[in-house]
């Protein structure tokens, strides 16, 4: 349903170019949950952000890439036609729920906004769809909510909120970007059973990006781990888990605290992440990995199949 | 809200209180003497020196002074030292006239500033906004009354219409439309000038609230939802990038009095703000304070003003 | 620009790359100071001016002056700019030093370029030293009230300070005897009462120190309510009077101009300390031990100094602009010394015969005040870290 082909997003300032996406490509099928894996700064944000084109192209730039929705790129549209997509067919939700609401607007204007600017309704039946997607997210006496001030709601609430505006308008696609990395552990359990009920009953498909690999075991159907702007590794979530084929995948799982031996160091990946402003040559990866050889530092590596949809991108332990 | 009000206002009055006594003091614990009483002029004997004195309670104690002085100001009585006359009538004379100005002014500054710095915020870093940047410092250099000769000399060598004073000496009995066109001319210049600074100095200010607005999340969410990009600015950035200038709308008041000593200079205005200086240069205390308490009157009621929107129009503060 | 060329920008890779290349603060702010040409420019137009006022103040001060601005005379005056004198009817000495009038004289035949000399170490001084008196008072006020702030004042220890300040207020208004009795006995009483309160505190308090030692208005409400106090008077209308009414004197006008604009220094150092003391350095600078004055100074200072610093180079600007328009109302440094502000003002009435009288120092003026501006906005631009680019 959704098809993201080789994307690269640069961004430009005065000085230098960063990369942060260097040929992206990843699917979602209908129905299906999706997660997008990486650590800060490896791109996953911008490349949901490129989706809904709401990208800053000043600094940034979509040099090249394609991203299809039901066989429509959805690049070459114009604002307006952008516009339709937008909320209606691809909503998303972002990561801090403290500040993505207007402090000046009720959340019921804002919930119904989502409604109105896409379906030609009046204003008491939108005001019974916002009733029941409070309900839908789990508010209690929506009815009353519907004046509160955003404010005036906790983050977990916040976030529910926003959850609501983003299905205001039955979309096809959802993207979580990290929804509940501001929020505390229970809040967060509460929200992921919240996603997984409402894709049941919406059949909508969810495009989920964490860095959290307890969230991804909870909820993928199929796992995309970004390195630098690069796909790393990609395969059904049993495939990462149990059977993951590349460095970088395999040192993220090492270094789970829960895989680690009582009283014995924990394990972690020595280096950092680049800046996407000077990326080395090569494999993004090489200068941190255990098994690179010297074919590592020159040559970009392609993905090898390991069949079942499982991709890894390093010939090294390919070849092993 | 109610018992904000009732705080507020006794807070205020003790703030007043306070103004009072320092420019009290200020006035009358500076060297020289008031105009009248002029030692070295020869018709003043030292029995009309003395009597004069008396009258104006000049020979009691600083505290009996005040409350003389207090005593008269709020019950209208105050009279001028120069002229005798009673001081509110004067004041309200030359209030009218530089509440014109004021008010021409201000209408400019702000129904300009806004579009001008809405616009500069939106199209960053294109044309119009670097050329109304550059203008901006310009205007804000320029000394004003440098500003002012330069815009006399054009306007009136180019146009020939004459813009000192509020209208044309010995226009005579002519047609009121001849009438008002003279009064317009003569208000442009001065409330042009006026507003010029406060223009540049609000466009920008409006420009960087509504750039930091444009920043947020929320602006960002409403995108995401497919809210149409007008709507976007203009319902989303503005509602929250033009809070803080409700609240700045409350404190205009002042500047009722403030800065206009200058332009009412150059244009021979008769406003309050020359006669203020007048009065300072020739001593005449009871105008002088008077203005002066009149001045932090419209303070206080501007803060408390702005106060009382803040607290209607950003639902976080009302609750 | 395509991906092809953008990756000339690939750096050469290295295993010990680090992320963020170190820069010191000083090169970092160069940099980005740099990259910003209007503030560059402001910069420059402003060392430049720098360097004028103070060859100027050389060039123009002592009994023989290399460039004279006091010399009248009276047969070539209103001459235009860039004329030559006539030299069969003045002496040797009065002949300009250059040979001819840079700038044109003025209505007493002084050249106006030694005038402009002269007058631009004014401007400057006026500047410096008013901005100078108001951020000294805003950041002590402002830090007071910040850091301070939620302590209360006791009884005794206001009435200290009102015993204070009467004594200051009557020495200043010229009852010097009664101001110093009331100093000294003031100081008596805060010795005293330091003393007392640090013997009392071991028992329960007498009744009287109960009294004494009741907490009155705290700090920040005590600053704060100064400053709206302050904040009631029309500045330029305050300055007015006071200058009208003291005699007038450079150091009157900038004391005064200093006086009259720290409300804005204040209220923005109070805020940032206010936001500053929450934050974790200071807590942790608190729990090692450090003492508060420190704290103050070594720590929270320099990070509260951005506004500060902002609103000082806007503030230079606006006080040169204050004194311009002073002397335009003739209340401004007394003749003969020049000031850019009173030969303008001068000027005006010649408005038509000799317009540069009014247009050389008016875009003199212009250009620093400008520059000044720029300069400041530039800052606040290269100051704010939300703005600063990861490196």
């Amino acid at each position: 349903m959704l098809s993201v082909k080789d994307l690269k997003v640069y961004f430009y300032s005065d000085s230098r170019v960063a990369r942060a996406l260097d040929g992206v490509s990843y699917e979602l099928r209908r129905g299906e949950t999706v997660c997008l894996v990486g650590e800060s700064g490896c791109g996953k944000t911008v490349s949901a952000l490129t989706i809904l084109r709401i990208l800053p192209q000043p600094p940034g730039r979509i040099m090249d890439g394609k991203i299809f929705l039901d066989h429509q790129n959805l690049l070459d549209l114009d604002e307006d036609e952008m516009r339709k997509v937008r909320g209606r067919r691809i909503a998303m939700i972002f990561q801090e729920p403290m500040t993505s609401l207007n402090p000046v607007f009720s959340i019921g204007e804002q919930i119904g906004e989502a409604i109105l600017v896409h379906e030609k309704v009046d204003q008491e039946e939108a005001r019974k769809r916002c009733i029941q997607l409070l309900k839908d997210v789990g508010i209690p006496s929506p009815e009353e909510r519907l004046k509160d001030y955003p404010h005036q709601l906790s983050g977990g609430q916040r976030q529910r909120v926003m959850i609501a505006m983003a299905l205001a308008c039955h979309p096809e696609l959802v993207i979580a970007d990290e929804p509940t990395t501001a929020l505390d552990v229970t809040i967060q359990a509460q929200i992921l059973n919240l996603f997984r009920e409402l894709k049941r009953k919406r059949e909508m498909s969810l495009l989920y990006i964490t860095h959290d690999l307890g969230v991804v075991a909870n909820i993928a159907d199929r796992v995309y781990v970004m390195y630098a702007g690069v796909i790393a590794e990609q395969g059904e979530v049993r495939h990462i888990f149990h059977d993951p084929r590349h460095p970088y995948t395999q040192g993220l799982l090492a270094s789970l605290p829960i895989r680690a031996k009582r009283g014995k160091a924990l394990h972690s990946i020595p280096g950092t992440v680049p800046n996407p402003a000077f990326k080395p040559e090569g494999c993004p990866f090489h200068p941190r990995c255990p098994f690179a050889i010297e074919r590592c530092r020159f040559e970009f590596p392609e993905m090898c199949d390991y069949g079942g949809g499982h991709l890894s991108r390093c010939p090294v332990l390919y070849g092993r | 809200m109610l018992s904000f009000i009732a705080r507020s206002s006794i807070q205020k009055i003790i703030t007043l209180f306070f103004v009072s006594v320092i420019s009290f003091l200020v006035i009358h614990l500076a060297p020289g003497e008031p105009s009248q009483v002029d030692p070295l002029n020869p018709k003043f004997t030292p029995e009309m020196v003395e009597r004069f004195r008396q009258q104006f309670h000049l020979d009691q104690p600083l505290y009996i002074q005040y409350a003389y002085f207090y005593r008269d100001l709020l019950t209208g009585k105050t009279a001028s030292w120069k002229d005798n006359q009673p001081v509110l009538k004067k004041i309200w004379e030359r209030f009218k006239n530089s509440l014109l100005l004021f008010v021409v002014g201000t209408v400019l500054t702000w129904t300009l500033s806004f579009p001008i710095g809405i616009r500069s915020a939106i199209f960053r870093g294109g044309v119009y906004d670097r050329s109304a940047t550059f203008f901006s410092y310009l205007l804000i250099s320029i000394p004003g009354f440098f500003f002012a000769y330069i815009l006399i000399i054009l306007v009136v060598s180019t146009l020939h219409v004459p813009v000192i004073d509020m209208e044309t000496f010995g226009l005579g009995n002519t047609s009121w439309l001849r009438w008002l066109m003279d009064r317009v001319w003569h208000l442009l210049l001065p409330s042009v000038l006026g507003a010029t600074g406060g223009i540049a100095v609000l466009s920008r200010y409006v420009r960087s609230q509504m750039m930091e607005v444009e920043s947020q999340d929320y602006v960002r969410t409403a995108r995401a939802k497919g809210v149409p990009e007008e709507q976007v600015h203009y319902k989303h950035a503005l509602r929250n990038a033009l809070l803080p200038f409700v609240t700045m709308f409350g404190l205009i008041l002042p500047g009722l009095i403030g800065g206009s000593v200058i332009i009412e200079s150059i244009f021979a205005w008769p406003g309050m703000g020359r006669m203020a200086y007048e009065a300072i240069l020739a001593r005449d205390y009871p105008i002088v304070l008077t203005v002066n308490f009149i001045s932090a009157v419209l303070v206080l009621m501007g803060t408390f003003v702005s106060d009382v929107l803040y607290m209607v129009v950003d639902p976080r503060i009302r609750l | 620009m395509s991906a092809k060329e953008a990756e000339r920008f690939l750096q050469p890779p290295g295993m010990e790359k680090p992320v963020a290349s170190r820069e010191s603060q000083w090169r970092e702010f160069w940099r980005l100071l740099t990259k910003n040409r209007l503030a560059f420019v402001g910069l420059f137009i402003f060392v430049f001016f720098f360097l004028i006022a103070l060859g100027g103040l050389i060039l123009t001060s002592g009994t023989k002056p290399f460039f004279d601005p006091a010399v009248v005379r009276l047969e070539e005056k209103l001459r235009p700019p860039l004329s030559s004198p006539k030299s069969e009817i003045l002496g040797s000495d009065r002949i300009p030093r250059l040979g001819l009038y840079l700038f044109g004289t003025d209505e007493l035949g002084r050249d106006v370029f030694s005038r402009m000399l002269q007058g631009a170490w004014v401007s400057l001084t006026v500047g410096f030293v008013a901005v100078g008196i108001a951020v000294f008072i805003g950041i002590l006020l402002g830090g007071i009230s910040g850091y301070y702030g939620q302590n209360a004042v006791r009884a005794d220890q206001m009435l200290v300070m009102i015993v204070w300040l009467l004594g200051i207020g009557l020495s200043v208004a010229g009852k010097a005897a009664v101001g110093i009795l009331l100093l000294v006995g003031g100081s008596t009483l805060f010795i005293f009462s330091r003393g007392w309160k640090r013997n009392e505190g071991r028992r329960e308090p007498s009744g009287w120190a109960r009294v004494l030692w009741r907490k009155t208005i705290s700090i920040d409400t005590l600053v704060m309510r100064f400053v709206d106090i302050m904040l009631c008077f029309p500045s330029f209308f305050l300055i007015l009077t006071v200058v009208a009414l003291l005699p007038a004197s450079l150091y009157n006008i900038m004391v005064v101009i200093g006086l009259t604009s720290w409300m804005g220094t204040t209220r923005f150092v109070r805020a940032e300390f206010l936001s500053l003391r929450e934050q974790d350095f200071v807590t942790a600078a608190h729990a090692l031990g450090v003492s508060n004055w420190r704290i103050i100074f070594r720590h929270m200072i320099p990070n509260a100094i951005a506004p500060v610093l902002v609103s000082a180079t806007i503030g230079i600007a606006t006080a040169i602009l204050t004194e311009a328009g002073l002397s335009f109302l003739g209340l401004g440094v007394p003749p003969p010394h020049a000031t850019w502000g009173n030969i303008l003002s001068d000027g005006k009435n010649f408005i038509f015969d000799a317009p540069w009288l009014t247009f050389i120092p008016g875009v003199a003026i212009l250009i620093v005040v400008l520059s000044f501006n720029l300069f400041g906005e530039g800052l606040r631009d290269i100051l704010n870290p939300r703005l600063r680019e990861r490196s």
